[in-house]
Formats: structure tokens, sequence, C-alpha cells
């Protein structure tokens, strides 16, 4: 359960990002990343105004729709053109609300860039460690970084602890989904209503 | 919490690993039932206690804390055995001897200190893991929490004879300890768990628009890590979902 637990705490860390770089390293993007979003979580600004801050980080840096689409599952064949349109609008409110809120509630992660690895032509795996602090332990964090095109490197999960935080994602919205006959507009209502509370 | 149109009724079906059929969640309907009424027990009971706890002294909680980490030893080693990892089952031996004899009865982590590898726990429901016996259906026991049918058989083990901290409390003839030492530790061992989580599990149910399967999903995929025992999370994980994936 300790994985667990590091897993939930670090979904607050998650999204953040540089300014789109060229032809950078795996390694380096997410560094840059990191020290982004902790000056913007460390800088003395208002929650909404870090909020909207941590919203443009994860507009630069991170493969919205791919994470979309991936969540999805075996869905995403299914849905009409119609669908698949109001799905990455949808998702895109929800996906920015959740991580934005997520992440404003807390000041200054320190991340180190501890390694990578190459697992194809479009996937780097970048390790990293939170360090620790009085109230909490290290945590490992690794990053799966889309390299399909190296000028606009993207992330598209964080394994926190080898939890998946993308695969709990694709797991919460099938349920969803299954839980309703299979209808996606269940879905979509959902995630409507996630991003406007 | 839970949106109104997420009910039960899925086929509850949770591809975590390369190669490995899906757990189903067979009796989704009943564990929903169960997992709300673990809610209702956690905000009445566990999470107000929890946070009282949280009000202790940081050294009185990190003792607490390693205390029970270096009881549950008694199980990790036995399972490091059947597992065919000796050499940990010594280093865990060498580190229970440590911590309870010099540590205090394992208040105080000496054996980090002196240069122990990390401590990782094992039970009987990895064990039967590696040994190739498969999770079975998902299961959300009452007051446990997440389970598998596998895990819970393992658990078993445990008050089978499988841990000697429950032989010696519980079936031990002795004047110093009883089933109520036994059941003492089982307690502050949720609360020390629940007390460590309070911000991370408000943050995820905030966040989440299916409590129920974001728990699922995270339970299953712990499980596996721990089964694997991989240090390498990639190894654990099917790309080929990602694969298909294309946006750029």
């Amino acid at each position: 359960m300790k994985k667990i637990l590091t897993f939930l705490t670090f979904l607050i860390i998650i999204t953040s990002g540089i300014s789109k770089a060229h032809s950078i390293e795996a390694d380096v993007f997410v560094q840059s990343t990191v020290n982004r979003a902790a000056k913007t979580l460390g800088g003395n600004l208002s929650k909404e105004e870090r909020v909207e801050k941590l919203k443009d980080i994860a507009r630069d840096t991170v493969d919205i729709n791919g994470i979309g689409f991936y969540s999805l599952g075996a869905h995403r064949k299914n849905l009409t053109e119609d669908q698949l349109s109001e799905y990455k609008k949808v998702f895109a409110e929800y996906f920015l609300k959740s991580f934005s809120s997520r992440l404003a509630e807390y000041s200054n992660p320190e991340i180190e860039v501890d390694s990578k690895k190459v697992i194809n032509k479009n996937y780097t795996i970048v390790s990293s460690t939170l360090v620790s602090t009085e109230s909490r332990p290290k945590v490992k964090i690794e990053w799966r970084v889309y390299t399909k095109d190296p000028d606009n490197l993207l992330i598209r999960d964080l394994i926190i602890e080898g939890l998946s935080l993308a695969r709990t994602q694709k797991e919460e919205f099938s349920s969803i989904i299954n839980s309703n006959d299979g209808k996606i507009e269940a879905l979509l209502k959902n995630l409507s209503d996630f991003a406007a509370k | 919490m839970l949106s109104s149109n997420v009910s039960a009724g899925t086929d509850g079906e949770n591809s975590i690993s390369k190669g490995k059929k899906p757990v189903k969640d067979c009796f989704e309907s009943l564990n929903r039932v169960t997992f709300a009424l673990n809610q209702g027990l956690d905000r009445v009971i566990f999470e107000p206690v929890a946070k009282a706890y949280r009000v202790l002294p940081s050294p009185i909680r990190t003792g607490t804390s390693n205390a029970l980490v270096n009881i549950s030893s008694l199980v990790t080693i036995p399972n490091n055995i059947l597992q065919g990892d000796f050499k940990k089952a010594g280093i865990n031996t060498g580190r229970f001897l440590v911590n309870t004899t010099v540590g205090v009865v394992g208040i105080f982590d000496v054996a980090e200190r002196i240069g122990f590898s990390e401590y990782e726990k094992e039970d009987y429901g990895q064990t039967l893991g590696v040994m190739g016996v498969a999770e079975g259906c998902y299961l959300v026991l009452p007051v446990l929490g997440p389970s598998t049918v596998r895990d819970a058989a393992g658990s078993f083990i445990n008050v089978l004879g499988g841990d000697p901290w429950y032989n010696a409390s519980v079936n031990g003839n002795n004047e110093y300890l009883s089933d109520t030492a036994y059941l003492a530790t089982r307690v502050l061992a949720g609360i020390d768990f629940r007390a460590k989580n309070i911000d991370s599990f408000e943050n995820l149910e905030k966040n989440s628009m299916d409590f129920y399967a974001s728990i699922r999903s995270l339970y299953l995929q712990d499980r596996q890590q721990k089964i694997m025992n991989s240090k390498v999370t990639t190894e654990a994980m099917d790309d080929g979902d990602w694969e298909e994936i294309e946006s750029q």
C-alpha cells in the first residue's frame, strides 16, 4: 500500500512544463518542466493565478489529446467523428481543471532527474526522484515522454512508485462507460460536469 | 463524490500487465456497496482518529510506524523463503534481530542507519502470485478494503499459522501477549496508514469521477508491481495501447 500512498500524494506533482524546446533530450525536457512548475508553485501568486499558469504549462508540455485517446481505451474505436470532436473538447477542459487544481494546493516540489531509458523511437522513460522532506519520504517518479517529434517533446504519463496515472484514468473512464451500457455520452457528461464544478 | 450516473454493473476488467488476463470485478455491485460502507466507517471513525493521531509528536508516530514495520517482517521473512529469495530472508532476519534488540522492539530503525538495504514488505498473497496463482476476482472487504480472492486467501494463511506474531499473541501461552495485543497492532497499523494519507485520499476523491474505479486500478497495479518485484516500471506495463496513439 505504500506505493498507493505515494501515488496518491503525487498525483499532486503531476503536470508542469517548459516552453517547447527544440531537439532537447527527454531528461533535460523533464527537468526544465519541473523547474518551471516549481517556479510557479513557489512564487507569490494567488491561487487563481497559479491555476492559470499551470494550465499554460500543461498546454505547452503535455500531450493532452494523446492522453485523452489513451484514456478511452478500446472505446475510442467506436466513436463517431462528432463524438470524438466533443470528447477532445471536454477532455481538455477536464484535464486542465483536474491537474491545475491538484497542483495549485502545493508549493515548491523539488524533483531531481536521475536517468533516462529510450524505449523506442516514440518513447523515452525519464526517471526522477522527488526529494524527501520532514513530512514525507522520497518518491520515485517516472515520466513517459513522447519523442516522435524531437522538436516537440510531450509528456504522456507519470508513473509514481510504479503506478501509472494514465492507466488509472483509463480504467476510471472505462468503468463509467461500462456502467452506462457502453454509452460514451455518460463519460462526456461526467467530464463536462467535472470541468464545470 | 460519485457522479449519479456512475453505478454498479460494469464488466469491470482491469488489464494491468503484459500478456495477463484482466482481473474481473465479478462482484462489482456488492463491492461498491462494501466500498460505500467502508467510506462511511472511514468518515465516522478512521479519519477522525487518524487526524487525532497526526497531532501526536513526530517521534512518537515514527517510532510507532517503525515498530509496526518491524512486526511485519515476521511475515515477510517466511515469504522471502517461499519465494526462493534466501538472501533477502537473511537480510530481513538480521534487520529484525537488530531492530528488536538494539532498536528497542523496533521503535528505532537502527538497521537502516547501519546500512541495511531498503525494506520491502512481502505477504502470502504476493507469494501465491509469484507461484503463478491468478488473482481471481477483485474484492472489497468490509473494513479491510481492496483485495482479490488470491490476496484474501493469502491473508487467511496469516491466521492459519503463517504469522508468528499472530501465533505468539493469540495462540501463545504466555502472560505478556494476548489477542488484544495482536488486535491493537492491526488497528494501529490501519490508523498509521490512514494518517499518512489523509491529504492524498482527499485529493484523489475530490478529483475522481469514479473513486471506486480509481482505487481498484491503483490497488491492482500496486499488487502487480509487488509480485513482479520489478525495479523497472515499464517491465510490468503493456506499451501496446500507447503505440496506437497518434496525436502528432
